[in-house]
């Protein structure tokens, strides 16, 4: 089925001081979006996609070069956003938005921060996961939705997707929680610390002000990114993918490339490091390490999503060991316990914790036919 | 599956759900015993199901379905959470037959559960005459059926008299749906017990 097309980004700015949960005050804030579908009459059919840990606003379809025609630049969840698609865009308006402190447009740490007229970089604040909701609130106000048909995400876009039930109760209606958690491990948290170590400790680094040195610290982040995709895949799928193989002319007892897997892990380091903003990496790890609605509420789930008013529908993958589908369970039991809206489902898939950005079709059968619920 | 029957078995418990109550369906398939029971009782359901495709199903339906293993019984529900947990027509695919009737009677004030009765006069029969009973309670040849228990109603309140377990009311159906109400585990292909601690 053929996908959205081209594509466009928008930005709204926003002058009224957002209040971080940290305590800062950030002035003013642009927040860069994309948009699919249409906005219906009654804006009842908006649903809000909320971007993990590397990713974006550009969500779906592609962007045009200067000629206007489509480029390679595909987005990120195009596999699941069109017409025909389980995000459908001929019965819904689909906002995708860059979060706060990203490197992709919208207001993060290489902005030019007004009090200084030189980038943020290190003395931008850190943003949690309420923060994102309540900049996303601003949005959806600017966009004049009053309440969202659904807000989905997978991973960290999972736990945005938790946070507007308790943020917002009023303003979101279902809520689709895919490869998440109700909070980290502290095996979670350690791996995000080691990354963090990798670029905290690469010279290039330079307190997180590198911008005005003219460098950035590639090796800690291409470090951070190869860490981290470690965790996104399956011991099993990496077996299956690499195994032990080694590449041409290998076997020379030194540390150079030989295996096929250190190869790929390289490869996935440089292209990430190429693109990607350390201090935002940074950020969005203290993002996830902090998220956990329970702490208020004596760590009693149930009792934190006890405000929640939206249906829930909650989904894990079976080879996912970053956020198992132990994690998912912990979140429809306390749901259940309740007696709110949710299902449940666990979806066989080799993939890991990447599985839930992949075209597999009982997984996207599961989110379509929970949108048919929706009636915009 | 017989559609005629399956329905007689749903008849009766929705007759035993009163407006409103909680109800938890174990295999509870694509979720039409409670999408029945949500719009004709009122009732508040979710459904426990392990296979994917009707997983699928179930959500189509709208229903609030919990995609899992009974045999791993249901650790995460809440003691006394629901009034009635429904076992239709899975308790003889279950292993550990003990574990799920306690927990269902953990969870729940009251368990309903269904069963084909192995000693069905048509079973007896087939069984006399060489061969492993196919019915409409018993759909499956011996070698692709789920069933992993082979019982009858005599051996079922054996059980739950061993468990303590006490049967508020018993109705027992024939092949057409229709009420047994002499001979039981003779006359009767299928039975639905309500069941309480």
């Amino acid at each position: 089925m053929a996908g959205i097309g081209i594509v466009a980004a928008q930005c709204a700015h926003f002058t009224e001081a957002l209040k971080l949960k940290g305590g800062g005050l950030l002035p003013a804030f642009d927040l860069v979006y994309e948009t699919y579908g249409t906005l219906n009459a009654a804006k009842s059919n908006a649903i809000l996609v909320c971007h993990a840990l590397s990713g974006h606003h550009h969500v779906a379809g592609r962007t045009a070069d200067e000629f206007g025609k489509p480029t390679a630049n595909i987005g990120w969840w195009d596999n699941i956003v069109g017409p025909g698609r389980p995000l459908d865009t001929e019965r819904f308006f689909i906002v995708g938005v860059n979060n706060l402190g990203g490197c992709h447009g919208s207001t993060g740490p290489a902005s030019i921060n007004p009090a200084t007229a030189k980038p943020w970089g290190a003395d931008f604040p850190v943003v949690t996961v309420e923060d994102w909701v309540d900049s996303q609130a601003r949005l959806a106000d600017h966009l004049g939705i009053e309440a969202w048909a659904a807000v989905m995400g997978g991973s960290l876009g999972g736990m945005q997707a938790m946070q507007w039930t308790l943020s917002y109760p009023g303003r979101v209606r279902h809520a689709l929680v895919i490869a998440a958690a109700p909070k980290l491990s502290a095996e979670n948290i350690a791996f995000n610390d080691v990354a963090r170590q990798a670029i905290l400790t690469d010279p290039d680094f330079h307190g997180g002000h590198f911008y005005e040195h003219g460098v950035r610290p590639l090796r800690g982040l291409r470090l951070a990114r190869m860490l981290g995709h470690i965790t996104y895949l399956s011991d099993d799928q990496m077996a299956e993918k690499f195994g032990r193989r080694l590449r041409v002319g290998a076997g020379s007892y030194g540390f150079d490339v030989e295996f096929e897997i250190e190869s790929y892990l390289r490869y996935q380091g440089d292209k990430f490091a190429g693109v990607f903003d350390a201090n935002t990496y940074l950020r969005m790890t203290k993002a996830l390490d902090y998220f956990d609605p329970a702490l208020d509420f004596d760590d009693d789930l149930a009792r934190a999503l006890a405000r929640a008013r939206a249906g829930f529908l909650v989904v894990a993958f079976t080879t996912d060991w970053r956020f198992s589908p132990e994690r998912s369970r912990e979140i429809v039991h306390a749901l259940v316990h309740n007696g709110q809206d949710v299902a449940y489902a666990e979806i066989d898939s080799a993939h890991g914790h990447d599985s839930f950005l992949m075209d597999e079709p009982h997984y996207h059968a599961v989110v379509a036919n929970y949108l048919k619920r929706i009636k915009p | 599956m017989n559609h005629a029957l399956e329905r007689a078995d749903f008849d009766l418990i929705a007759s035993w759900v009163q407006p409103g109550e909680r109800v938890l369906d174990l295999g509870c398939g694509d979720g039409s015993l409670l999408k029945r029971l949500i719009a004709e009782r009122g009732a508040k359901g979710y459904g426990v199901e392990l296979e994917g495709a009707a997983v699928l199903a179930a959500i189509g339906n709208g229903i609030n379905v919990i995609q899992g293993n009974l045999e791993q019984g249901l650790s995460g529900f809440d003691d006394q959470t629901f009034n009635h947990v429904v076992l239709s027509r899975t308790l003889q695919t279950v292993r550990h037959t003990e574990r799920i009737l306690s927990e269902m009677l953990r969870v729940g004030r009251e368990a309903v559960v269904s069963f084909p009765n192995f000693a069905y006069w048509k079973n007896r029969m087939a069984v006399m005459a060489g061969r492993m009973p196919v019915s409409e309670d018993l759909p499956y040849e011996w070698f692709d059926t789920p069933n992993l228990r082979f019982f009858t109603l005599l051996d079922f309140e054996a059980l739950c008299a061993k468990m303590s377990l006490v049967v508020r009311e018993r109705q027992v159906l024939d092949e057409a749906g229709r009420l047994v109400l002499e001979e039981p585990n003779f006359l009767g292909s299928l039975a639905v017990y309500r069941l309480a601690r």
